[in-house]
């Protein structure tokens, strides 16, 4: 790979053995791909997809700890991931116990090594960082140094900027170098697509659910998806925005997509149309039945599979204020037409913090609140990151906190259906 | 016996026992679990992976197309091999993913463990090698099954 004299002599140690360490880190990363030289992270802000203080994770803090104790700090500020732990959640006594004495041991810890190594403030804990109230907005084209599957995948396609699906750690060392290797999607022909996906579904199809059935067929390639228009139309509105949201999260955790292109509709697709497919691109076509295949072929592995839902998680990723309005209204019309006023199964809308106090600002926040709906900051799956959550009978929209956890999916009708005391 | 030759990601020489995935791998889902309570064996966690689920990884030759999923999957790795708790080797039929690839050189970088990478073994790898095989991995990216 070609160095500048600048990274050559970080490399030879002109800043210590630590930067010298996370320079040839990079580099190794970067010979992996192929990448010939090193390009500067242009983005104003990092992410993190490291939040949370575990116990069991003790080396990665280590390092941390190596690295500020050299005196280096990232060279951007960032924003991180959720936080795993909030006290309005529901818990029990013994769930309390094991979070904060047992599992987030190194919670504190890892909190003050962020705040040394530059985070951008208390409330910068989201994995939605991209929302306007956040702030981590990157313009079209620049070039990150994130990790999150879905903040990636969202930065990339929606957003227009360059960031590949960097590991944890990984990208806290490009923020930290100010420079990241060139490969995949920072360059024009790893932003090809190499699948073509026809949407024929009879009506809008769930974003979790076709982003779930798109990840789990193109993996890491480049989708390139038709048939959206008739539902998200040609622009990027609050309601097109938090569908991708969501249907990206899916295609990166059920998959490993970290780009997709949507007709007529993403950045670089309205610019370059069809001419962004790759000669030979293979074809899925998704059709109601399809669809259904899927959502049929997730295990529930709930202890006892009929048991009646006890915790509902909604916002994973975290919600918009957009989203948080809605759910909000439609909770309030189900409860209605069943004659009750508080959710049938305890609920938690999760939203960044900064979005959290926006909705508090309208009378959304105080109508949620009557209903029973707690609204946290937290991130449900840390939450749902340990056994005692497998007793649990949790339900959810997300189709990633469903792949990492005991979560049962269901669709956000059936999710409606179920809180507000519908179908048990 | 069969031979089959890939790319060196990380160098190194081992002999284990296969363990094999025909899916992607989602290290998270794969390894949270375990190395959260300290599981020895480090039992598969992920449930949407019939191959591995509840199959011990530890010391095993894990043989997989790509990993897929959270982008915390290279620190994830990273960790098991700063605590000892990596497979014997990891050898991907496909080119290897950004994530593993994290978690490969940070292990190989940052830590003493011992985890041979190989990628690019073709489609032909995981069609001949199966679960309880004994698989062995030269320098070269040679890795011979059986």
């Amino acid at each position: 790979m070609y160095l500048t004299s600048e990274q050559q002599a970080l490399l030879d140690g002109s800043r210590g053995e630590v930067m010298a360490k996370i320079v040839k880190t990079l580099i190794m990363y970067g010979e992996t791909f192929g990448a010939e030289r090193m390009v500067p992270v242009t983005g104003e802000y990092g992410h993190t997809v490291i939040s949370f203080g575990l116990g069991v994770m003790e080396p990665v803090y280590d390092l941390f700890d190596q690295i500020i104790g050299a005196g280096i700090a990232s060279g951007q500020r960032f924003t991180a991931d959720p936080r795993p732990l909030d006290k309005s959640v529901p818990s029990s006594l013994l769930e309390n116990l094991v979070f904060r004495r047992f599992m987030y041991s190194e919670q504190e810890r890892f909190e003050a090594q962020l705040q040394r190594l530059g985070i951008k403030g208390d409330d910068a804990y989201t994995c939605a960082c991209y929302l306007d109230e956040v702030g981590n907005l990157p313009k079209k084209g620049d070039v990150l140094s994130w990790a999150e599957s879905s903040a990636v995948v969202y930065a990339n396609s929606v957003l227009g900027a360059r960031c590949n699906r960097n590991s944890g750690i990984i990208e806290l060392m490009g923020s930290i170098a100010g420079f990241v290797p060139e490969f995949g999607l920072l360059t024009d022909e790893g932003r090809k697509a190499t699948w073509m996906i026809d949407v024929t579904c009879s009506k809008k199809p769930e974003a979790q659910l076709l982003g779930s059935a798109i990840g789990m067929r193109v993996m890491e390639e480049v989708p390139y998806v038709r048939g959206l228009d008739r539902w998200l139309g040609g622009e990027l509105t609050d309601d097109a925005t938090a569908y991708l949201k969501d249907f990206g999260a899916a295609t990166a955790s059920n998959g490993a997509v970290g780009l997709y292109h949507i007709d007529g509709l993403t950045p670089e697709a309205k610019e370059r149309g069809e001419a962004l497919i790759a000669e030979g691109a293979k074809t899925y076509v998704i059709d109601d039945a399809e669809l259904e295949r899927v959502r049929r072929s997730y295990p529930v592995i709930w202890k006892n599979p009929k048991s009646k839902p006890e915790l509902c998680f909604v916002g994973c990723p975290h919600l918009s204020l957009a989203q948080l309005e809605t759910w909000t209204a439609d909770v309030e019309r189900g409860l209605n037409a069943r004659g009750r006023e508080r959710v049938a199964v305890p609920t938690v809308f999760t939203a960044p913090v900064r979005v959290i106090r926006e909705f508090q600002k309208g009378d959304g926040y105080m109508r949620a609140k009557r209903m029973g709906i707690v609204l946290s900051p937290i991130c449900p799956l840390m939450y749902m990151n340990n056994p005692l959550c497998k007793l649990k009978a949790v339900i959810t929209s997300s189709n990633k906190l469903r792949t990492y956890t005991s979560a049962k999916y269901e669709t956000e009708a059936d999710v409606l259906d179920i809180i507000c005391g519908g179908r048990r | 016996m069969r031979q089959f030759k890939g790319r060196v990601v990380v160098p190194g020489t081992c002999t284990a026992e296969a363990l094999v995935s025909h899916g992607g791998f989602n290290t998270l889902a794969s390894y949270q679990m375990a190395l959260m309570f300290g599981d020895k064996k480090v039992r598969c966690g992920d449930q949407n992976n019939l191959d591995l689920y509840k199959r011990p990884m530890a010391g095993k030759a894990l043989c997989l197309p790509m990993t897929i999923g959270s982008t915390t999957g290279g620190m994830v790795l990273y960790a098991a091999c700063a605590m000892g708790r990596q497979p014997a080797c990891m050898l991907f039929s496909m080119p290897i993913d950004s994530l593993a690839a994290s978690g490969a050189i940070l292990g190989a970088v940052w830590t003493d463990a011992s985890m041979p990478v190989v990628d690019g073994l073709g489609e032909e790898f995981l069609d001949c090698v199966a679960t309880g095989m004994t698989v062995t991995v030269g320098e070269d990216g040679v890795v011979i099954v059986g």
